[in-house]
């Protein structure tokens, strides 16, 4: 399959606190990647990088074999096609769940207003979140503020979607909601990033996982290898403690 | 004669008398509390936001970074002057000062919308970088996760919330113009303030013609303030939201695609 993404020696440090150490993962189409780690391992990090939320420090991004991080570089266009869903759902609250899911289109693809509109109304009842069109975001539960937010970013037709733990915030009967979405975009085939303490997530729907620590990848593999046959002491120790808490 | 009447005779005569004058004193007050308040917040808010460009990681050193900071800067004198000294002297400094250094003979007016603008939008630049640094981070980084730039973020997402939040203040800063273009009596303009001391001093009634005034700016200043909290109430939207028949938006879908 196409390689899509590629992180290669990719370091970040706040001052001098070295949050990132030595990054280096691919992403190919169709991939479903979660990511899973101790809080403060540089997950959340690593995926702001990507979207260049965070200017990385060192190493490359290359989308499509094209290092992104250099100088001349579209930073907009590229985060338009890379989305991403915040554990703080991060709706705009001065507009309606519609109106945030057409304003990306219309102002940096340039769509007009028609057809946002429909293809916003397409993944707005994809989440099934077509009867809230009209209300503010301040007026959802947090479950649905993040389906909003999925269909916001979904309305961009991304080529990669980065998650950042976005069920953390959710009461548990929510979560459900949310992770049922996901998993049907990741039947669907929508390339995918996900950082979650969600194990079940990561185990029966993604089919890669990335197991970080301290700022580097540990381990990581399918689902079944990191998850029955994890070779490192680390991998090992996080989900024996992981595991035994549910 | 006057000083047979009564008070309630007194202030019926004024009325008769100057009533229009005040009425137009009034209306000259109200002109140029109104327009540059409107000019103070465009000020304001232009120059809010050149102060809350962030300087981009990487870029510190480029010429691009060096003009913005320059900027920023100036701009950041400008409000320190405005805010940190009183409009009546800036009214004799700018009418008689531009006249004597650059030779610019502003007409009164011309002085008292420049004055009154640009003290305005000394206050209101504060107020606009307090809104706009108020504002969640997280709203611009949803804005830049789908591809606005700073700019687009700014004007779809973070303005009309920082606009909301600091509409009280704009309220406030109308309502202290209102009452503080007495001080462009210095500068000759005719306003309430300066009706009320020509009357006052003809017919010597103080007291009288204070009333009429006071009663004046307060219906203009209670006026105000409820006409800002309807834009307020306008800006909240519904408490409510109607679900959206489905039915409906089935149709738009089938209409556009058939
Ligand atoms: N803007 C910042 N400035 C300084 N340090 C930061 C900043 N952002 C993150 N860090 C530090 O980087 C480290 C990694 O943070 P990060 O948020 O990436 O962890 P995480 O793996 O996502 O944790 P969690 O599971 O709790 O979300 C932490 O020690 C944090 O304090
Ligand atoms: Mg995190």
């Amino acid at each position: 399959m196409e390689k899509i993404l590629e992180l290669s020696h990719l370091g970040k440090s706040f001052g001098n606190h070295i949050v990132l150490r030595d990054i280096n993962f691919s992403v190919k189409k169709g991939d479903v990647i979660s990511v899973i780690g101790a809080s403060g391992s540089g997950k959340s990090t690593m995926l702001r990088c990507i979207n260049l939320l965070e200017t990385p420090t060192s190493g490359e991004i290359l989308f499509h074999e094209k290092n992104i991080i250099s100088k001349n570089n579209d930073i907009p266009s590229y985060r338009s096609k890379v989305g991403m869903v915040f554990q703080s759902f991060n709706l705009f609250s001065n507009m309606s769940v519609l109106e945030n899911c057409i304003v990306g289109q219309v102002k940096v693809l340039k769509r007009n207003k028609e057809e946002a509109k429909e293809k916003a109304l397409q993944f707005l009842t994809k989440v099934g979140m077509e009867p809230y069109i009209h209300a503010k975001p301040r007026q959802l539960s947090g479950g649905q503020k993040q389906r909003v937010a999925i269909a916001r970013a979904l309305a961009m037709e991304p080529e990669v979607l980065l998650f950042d733990e976005p069920t953390s915030a959710l009461d548990p009967l929510m979560v459900g909601e949310v992770l049922n979405v996901m998993k049907t975009l990741a039947l669907e085939g929508l390339t995918m990033i996900v950082v979650t303490h969600e194990m079940s997530f990561a185990r029966d729907v993604s089919n890669h996982v990335v197991y970080m620590d301290d700022g580097y990848i540990v381990e990581e593999g399918s689902p079944k290898q990191l998850f029955s046959e994890p070779t490192q002491e680390k991998t090992k120790a996080f989900l024996a403690t992981i595991l035994s808490e549910k | 004669m006057i000083s047979e009447m009564n008070f309630f005779g007194r202030i019926l005569y004024i009325l008769q008398s100057y009533g229009l004058s005040y009425l137009t004193g009034a209306g000259t007050t109200l002109l140029i509390a109104l327009v540059s308040t409107v000019i103070g917040c465009l000020i304001g808010f232009a120059v809010g936001v050149i102060q809350t460009i962030p300087i981009q990681e990487g870029n510190e050193r480029t010429p691009a970074t060096f003009l913005l900071k320059f900027c920023q800067m100036i701009l950041h004198a400008y409000v320190e002057l405005f805010r940190g000294t009183p409009m009546i002297v800036q009214a004799v400094f700018i009418y008689y000062g531009l006249a004597q250094i650059w030779g610019v003979q502003l007409g009164m007016w011309q002085a008292a919308f420049l004055v009154v603008s640009i003290n305005t939008g000394a206050y209101m630049a504060e107020s606009v970088r307090g809104g706009i640094i108020s504002i969640d981070p997280g709203q611009m980084e949803g804005a830049k996760s789908i591809g606005m730039n700073h700019f687009q973020a700014m004007t779809s997402v973070i303005l009309p919330q920082a606009f909301r939040n600091i509409l009280p203040q704009i309220g406030n800063n109308l309502i202290i113009n209102i009452k503080d273009t007495s001080v462009l009596s210095v500068i000759s303009i005719v306003d309430l303030f300066f009706v009320h001391k020509s009357v006052s001093g003809a017919l010597y009634t103080y007291f009288e013609s204070a009333s009429i005034v006071m009663l004046i700016y307060l219906t203009m200043t209670i006026t105000v303030s409820r006409l800002l909290r309807l834009l307020e109430k306008y800006l909240d939207g519904s408490e409510n939201y109607e679900l959206a028949d489905c039915m409906d938006i089935g149709n738009q879908m089938h209409k556009k695609g058939a």
